[in-house]
């Protein structure tokens, strides 16, 4: 009896575009300079985050930090760059900058033959997973409350980020910080194998034949994968930044930033680990989490996550530790046996169990683009207030100083936040069932129906506490 | 083309420079450099005014600006007739004080912002001398001080009512008060039940019942208000004081306990007694005008009550005792 999931890839049969096939994209992606004006202006911005928050209005509706990080990055992070473009925060994001820049000597291109800057040492051989990043995550999302609304609170995550970044870079070779220890990449990562665009070889035999590797080890055109992945041997968007360092190195043109049905990571067989299945539990109960706290009517539950330090608080922790890495996996875990007895395999039940996690990566997804609608929504009218007067001084640079608060498509929210969720849950149940087949199995649908029972409970959840 | 490289890297170096510099450089420019006090409200429970004591000087204006942390506040200073100005999260409201006389003034939130709103009070002492130099200030001691009350004893009496008293009903009875027992001075010194004492021991007031008495009593202390005075004292009630002590003045306010005994046993570490019940015949009827007016001014008895001695004038103090004891003695039994 065969079961979930063995070695063979659908992968190569589905549809792609290649994007570089069109001269003018092409050309302003291998161009530095796009790439570097965008993130020279989100570092500026993300400065500016630092410094309002450190010194503007500590009242966090009219504080930039707050009002731009949380609500106009965040709505565009998840409802746009994430759906849409996986990685695409990543080309542009501005905290590895200061420390890429010290490590390369450059802004721009390779400096010429000067050995990189800093101690260059490899990443521990221990920690080359995501499992950091997930303590991470767990770890700001444990303090989230006052994260998301004190400015001093961001102004000092925000800093450290960028500290850590560079000190990191001083430390360890490439983008250390990005790889094994950016809590927003950690989830960007998983997130983005549900995107429709990918960064790979045209033809893996032409890297095979390739003898200099020139992009993984750099040549004077650009940098070796700040990543450090072989772009010959990717096969899903989750370790890829999309930084487009291969696209400017590789002297066979062989790299294609490629338009591909969505969620195409999703059935890839290679590369499915246990910390990436956590990362997926952590975000689905974050997400639930976060909805309860912050939509949810319980204000007990808001005083608690508020309150750091506290006993209140030290039960939330435990509650939501508990919830996140015991109670979600366990119950999958469950559900992941009992597809195992309906259409009994070979596989261990840990192999399946880590499987079937990826069925969650398109609810999980849903269930964040539901949550972020409603805070944005409700709150996007922040924005224009805070752009006239970001620090909360009392400026009016736009005029527009003096807009009131106004929750926006509140009526439709509802219908959208369901909408989303149903779509997840369909997207879910999909994925469950294409995993089930990969083994080919004649009962294999039956393999689903209890992980579709678990992603319908979930759904269910989570339309409680939207709509109620 | 190294060339070429060399001065994309210099451009791009120079771009950024330019970009964090010129952010910087924005900011230090827009500062503000106004020599206005800024002023922000948080709730009591996060440190109420921050900064919670200012300085002035006579008859120099004093420029706040202010503006709140979390939830809208009022500021309002006390014993002063400028209207209270809303502080709103986020934005600034600009406040320009002048201060004619010396002294130590209170300035407080006039909005519920939350359980312990109420102790929400700043100060701000103004220095030099009074511009009027025939002004007496508010000095004037209060009443309680002068005839030495002590205002935490027990002012119970022993007296069974049974109806509440009715001024109407007083006002109808074919009986004149004698001035030699109903003066301003007695209304204000002297308790409900010693002034019926004094009433029964009256020989013209033997054929009336002992609740005719009191209605007579209601009568007498109905006199002694103004319209205009129960008017002032039922609005600062309705603003002040009927959070705790209910719109009816039973003590049943939406503050009172349980609200409070949830919160201050950890904030104040000591259990709170109940807000006091003007309906209350025991209390009421053996406590003076003074003794109310004294617990107005000071605060505290136990309750948590806050001070109003240097929120109210003497006069508004006096007006709420007035409309206090309109729920002892109403106009109309069961008013």
């Amino acid at each position: 009896m065969e079961g979930p999931p063995v070695t063979r890839s659908t992968d190569s049969r589905q549809a792609r575009y290649d994007l570089t096939r069109i001269p003018v994209a092409k050309a302003l992606l291998v161009n530095r300079w796009p790439q570097f004006l965008i993130r020279a202006l989100a570092l500026s911005g993300f400065l500016f985050a630092i410094v309002a928050g450190l010194g503007g209005t500590p009242v966090g509706s009219r504080n930039f930090s707050i009002v731009f990080v949380w609500i106009a990055w965040w709505a565009l992070l998840i409802l746009v760059a994430v759906p849409l473009a996986g990685r695409g925060w990543c080309t542009v994001c501005p905290i590895p900058m200061p420390g890429e820049w010290l490590q390369n000597r450059a802004l721009l291109g390779p400096s010429g033959k000067k050995p990189p800057f800093g101690l260059g040492r490899k990443w521990p051989k221990g920690l080359r997973n995501i499992w950091v990043q997930n303590g991470a995550f767990a770890l700001m999302a444990l303090f989230s409350a006052v994260v998301l609304t004190q400015p001093v609170v961001t102004a000092v995550i925000l800093a450290a980020l960028l500290l850590v970044a560079t000190g990191s870079s001083m430390i360890f070779e490439r983008r250390a910080f990005c790889r094994y220890l950016c809590p927003v990449g950690g989830f960007i990562g998983l997130y983005s194998q549900t995107a429709p665009i990918e960064v790979r070889v045209r033809d893996t035999a032409v890297c095979a034949t390739h003898t200099t590797k020139s992009c993984y080890t750099g040549s004077e055109d650009g940098f070796g994968c700040p990543w450090g992945a072989f772009p010959g041997g990717l096969v899903k968007n989750t370790y890829c930044g999309a930084c487009l360092e291969c696209l400017r190195t590789c002297p066979l043109d062989n790299i294609a930033i490629n338009i591909r049905p969505a969620g195409a990571d999703l059935s890839q067989l290679r590369g499915r680990k246990l910390d990436e299945a956590f990362k997926a539990f952590i975000m689905l109960g974050s997400a639930f989490v976060y909805s309860a706290v912050m939509l949810g009517p319980w204000g007990q539950l808001k005083t608690a996550a508020y309150g750091i330090g506290s006993l209140p608080w030290l039960l939330y922790v435990l509650a939501f530790l508990v919830f996140v890495f015991g109670l979600l996996p366990g119950l999958f875990y469950v559900a992941s046996r009992a597809s195992r007895t309906l259409a009994p395999t070979r596989h261990t039940p840990r192999r399946i169990f880590v499987a079937y996690a990826y069925a969650l990566v398109p609810l999980g997804l849903a269930a964040w683009i539901a949550f972020s609608l409603s805070f944005v929504f409700t709150n996007a009218s922040y924005i224009l207030p805070v752009l006239s007067d970001p620090l909360g001084w009392g400026w009016n640079l736009f005029g527009t100083a003096g807009y009131d608060w106004t929750p926006f498509f509140t009526q439709m929210l509802p219908v959208l936040q369901t909408l989303v969720l149903v779509v997840g849950l369909a997207w879910a149940g999909i994925t469950a069932r294409r995993i089930a087949q990969e083994g080919n199995h004649p009962a294999a649908w039956r393999q689903a129906i209890p992980i579709n029972l678990f992603c319908l409970m979930v759904t269910i959840g989570f339309l409680w506490l939207f709509i109620g | 083309m190294v060339i070429h490289r060399l001065r994309a890297e210099w451009a791009a170096r120079l771009l950024l420079i330019f970009l964090v510099s010129g952010l910087f450089v924005a900011i230090m420019a827009g500062r503000n450099t106004a020599q206005a006090v800024e002023v922000h409200a948080v709730m009591p429970e996060s440190g109420g005014w921050m900064p919670g004591n200012l300085s002035a000087e006579v008859n120099v204006p004093l420029d706040l600006r202010l503006t709140s942390d979390d939830v809208m506040h009022g500021f309002a200073v006390g014993q002063q007739p400028w209207p209270a100005v809303a502080v709103v999260p986020g934005q600034f409201t600009d406040l320009s004080l002048i201060f004619d006389e010396p002294g130590i003034y209170t300035y407080y939130c006039t909005r519920w912002c939350g359980l312990n709103h109420w102790r929400m009070r700043g100060t701000i002492e103004v220095t030099g001398k009074a511009s009027d130099q025939s002004s007496t200030g508010s000095t004037r001691q209060p009443l309680y001080l002068t005839l030495d009350l002590d205002i935490d004893a027990s002012h119970e009496v022993d007296v069974q009512l049974e109806r509440p008293p009715s001024a109407a009903h007083g006002e109808k009875l074919d009986f004149t008060i004698p001035s030699r027992i109903l003066t301003r001075e007695h209304y204000l010194e002297q308790t409900p039940f010693e002034f019926w004492m004094a009433l029964r021991a009256d020989p013209g007031t033997a054929d009336l019942s002992d609740t005719e008495l009191w209605d007579l009593v209601a009568f007498a202390w109905h006199s002694q208000a103004t319209p205009d005075s129960l008017l002032l004292g039922q609005r600062l009630y309705d603003q002040n004081c009927a959070a705790c002590h209910g719109d009816k003045g039973n003590g049943e306010g939406v503050m009172a306990r349980p609200n409070l005994a949830q919160s201050d046993p950890d904030s104040f570490g000591r259990a709170l007694l109940p807000p006091g019940d003007f309906t209350d015949a025991q209390k009421m009827l053996g406590a003076s005008s003074a003794l109310l007016q004294g617990k107005i001014v000071r605060g505290g008895m136990g309750t948590g009550m806050p001070y109003w001695g240097t929120i109210f004038t003497a006069d508004e103090i006096q007006a709420l005792v007035d409309y206090i004891w309109t729920f002892m003695f109403p106009l109309t039994a069961g008013e």
